[in-house]
């Protein structure tokens, strides 16, 4: 049961792919270009669709996804955390 | 690979001009927002024809009236497209439609309102309708090699699950289609920020790079001059954001696994313009749904591949539309607007391969006459790229 994926072993983040992980949940993700399988402790909420980190980032960090810059951390994010607008933003316009 | 595709065919109509359709419509095209009303009746009287109202064409100048004219015509000489009657306000500007569309050699005819009034346009339009509707229903599909078929693509609604399943499968079906001299479009200009090296790297050649990239700043430059804020709400979306999509660069990079892993883009066109060989175009254009799709199916193309997460329901006047879905919420909760469900690939259940042969599977029967669910459901949404403000 694969409950969140990563695109890349390199990456910061993590995408829920089933409905109602609850903090504290023990969850399993999928690292599609490794295909390989790692657990995690959800530290919040997270709906379907949303991010989790799989790495502690500190404000200013750069947050990676495919392998790639996909914006900036503005609010500390801690390991299993949901990782979404409130503490991520776009380093472009 | 389910099938060896160097020997599909599908099925469809050969058009005067040599290109392949896959749908059989007559349409009743409005030069501009006032001749609606005409077209819409002419629909009425003759219920096999279609009507496609949209609200511009009045002193609209220069590139943006040039745009006007091109999508007009690009949508008359689709090969989706039997034969169309064009109704405007005045002559001038529906004769250059009807001659533009004219050069396919396809049927059309055009009606200008004025000096006549709607009752007597509807009457003689209507009759030239139904000797259209009648002729085209006799027209019959014959097979036509993958290297005939003209497929575009577009997401809309993008999620998470849009970048790790439904994108990716269109990648996958992509690659499979390319070696076979199938004629392909992405485009989405706004939506590649963030991965606009990587487009870059994927180019043919330098000519065609920098092409790219002179159509990716020029709508940076756009974005710069009228922003007023980081585009938070609208690149993302609303509902890209409530499905979990948080940058600009994070959906980017979802949206750029639609061109696969191995086809190169082989030419770069301007909004509505058609391409001029096989392979892979990148479109300028706006990633908005319904004028992304709408300036596709102006360019000539026949089918169109259009993933979506959080559930976009568009479809086309005269493309068909089909619909694939990697989140099982959406597939659960909208399940009518759904052609190809994937979300088994991130349950692991389907490999990228077995999602790519099964949007083929769909393609195929799509273009064979099957209606997708965007047609079946009415949706026929034709939406005009303005460029600026009219005269």
């Amino acid at each position: 049961m694969i409950d969140f994926v990563v695109h890349d072993e390199g990456d910061s983040v993590g995408v829920v792919v089933v409905e109602g992980v609850k903090a504290g949940e023990e969850i399993t993700g999928w690292v599609m270009d490794q295909n390989v399988d790692i657990k995690f402790k959800a530290a919040s909420d997270i709906p379907i669709g949303h991010k989790l980190a799989i790495k502690a980032m500190q404000e200013g960090d750069t947050v990676i996804k495919y392998g790639t810059d996909i914006g900036k951390v503005v609010s500390d994010i801690g390991v299993g955390e949901h990782a979404h607008v409130h503490n991520i933003k776009t380093k472009r316009w | 690979m389910s099938q060896d595709l160097s020997s599909a065919t599908f099925s469809g109509y050969r058009r005067e001009n040599g290109r392949v359709g896959v749908r059989n419509h007559v349409i009743i095209l409005p030069v501009d927002d006032l001749s609606n009303a005409a077209c819409e009746a002419v629909a009425n009287n003759i219920p096999n024809a279609m009507a496609i109202p949209h609200p511009y064409g009045r002193l609209q100048f220069g590139e943006d009236l040039e745009l006007h004219f091109r999508t007009l015509i690009g949508t008359g000489a689709n090969p989706n497209v039997a034969a169309v009657v064009v109704i405007g306000i005045e002559n001038g500007w529906t004769q250059k439609i009807v001659d533009g569309i004219a050069a396919t050699g396809k049927p059309v005819t055009g009606f200008g309102i004025e000096q006549h009034g709607d009752h007597e346009t509807i009457m003689e339009a209507s009759k030239v309708a139904k000797e259209y509707v009648q002729w085209a229903s006799e027209l019959t599909r014959e097979a036509a090699p993958l290297s005939e078929l003209w497929v575009s693509t577009k997401c809309g609604e993008s999620d998470t699950t849009s970048g790790c399943g439904s994108n990716p499968t269109v990648g996958n079906a992509f690659d499979k289609l390319y070696p076979h001299g199938a004629t392909l479009l992405f485009g989405e200009t706004s939506e590649i920020t963030g991965g606009e090296h990587l487009v870059a790297a994927r180019c043919r050649n330098d000519e065609v790079r920098e092409r790219f990239m002179f159509m990716f700043n020029r709508y940076q430059d756009l974005i710069e001059r009228f922003k007023t804020s980081d585009l938070s709400d609208s690149q993302p979306t609303k509902g890209n954001i409530e499905g979990g999509l948080t940058t600009i660069e994070e959906k980017a990079l979802g949206n750029i696994q639609k061109i696969g892993k191995e086809c190169m883009v082989d030419g770069v066109l301007d909004k509505a313009e058609a391409p001029t060989g096989p392979g892979l175009w990148f479109m300028d254009s706006s990633s908005a749904a319904a004028e992304m799709v709408t300036l596709s199916a102006a360019a000539g193309y026949v089918v169109h591949f259009f993933p979506t997460g959080q559930g976009n329901i568009i479809g086309n006047p005269i493309l068909p539309v089909i619909k694939i879905c990697a989140n099982p919420r959406t597939v659960r909760t909208m399940g009518e607007h759904v052609d190809v469900d994937v979300s088994g690939l991130l349950r692991r259940e389907m490999s990228p391969s077995d999602a790519g042969d099964k949007l083929l599977e769909s393609m195929f029967r799509t273009a064979n006459g099957r209606l997708t669910s965007a047609e079946a459901l009415g949706h026929r949404e034709f939406v005009l790229t303005r460029l600026y403000e009219s005269a």
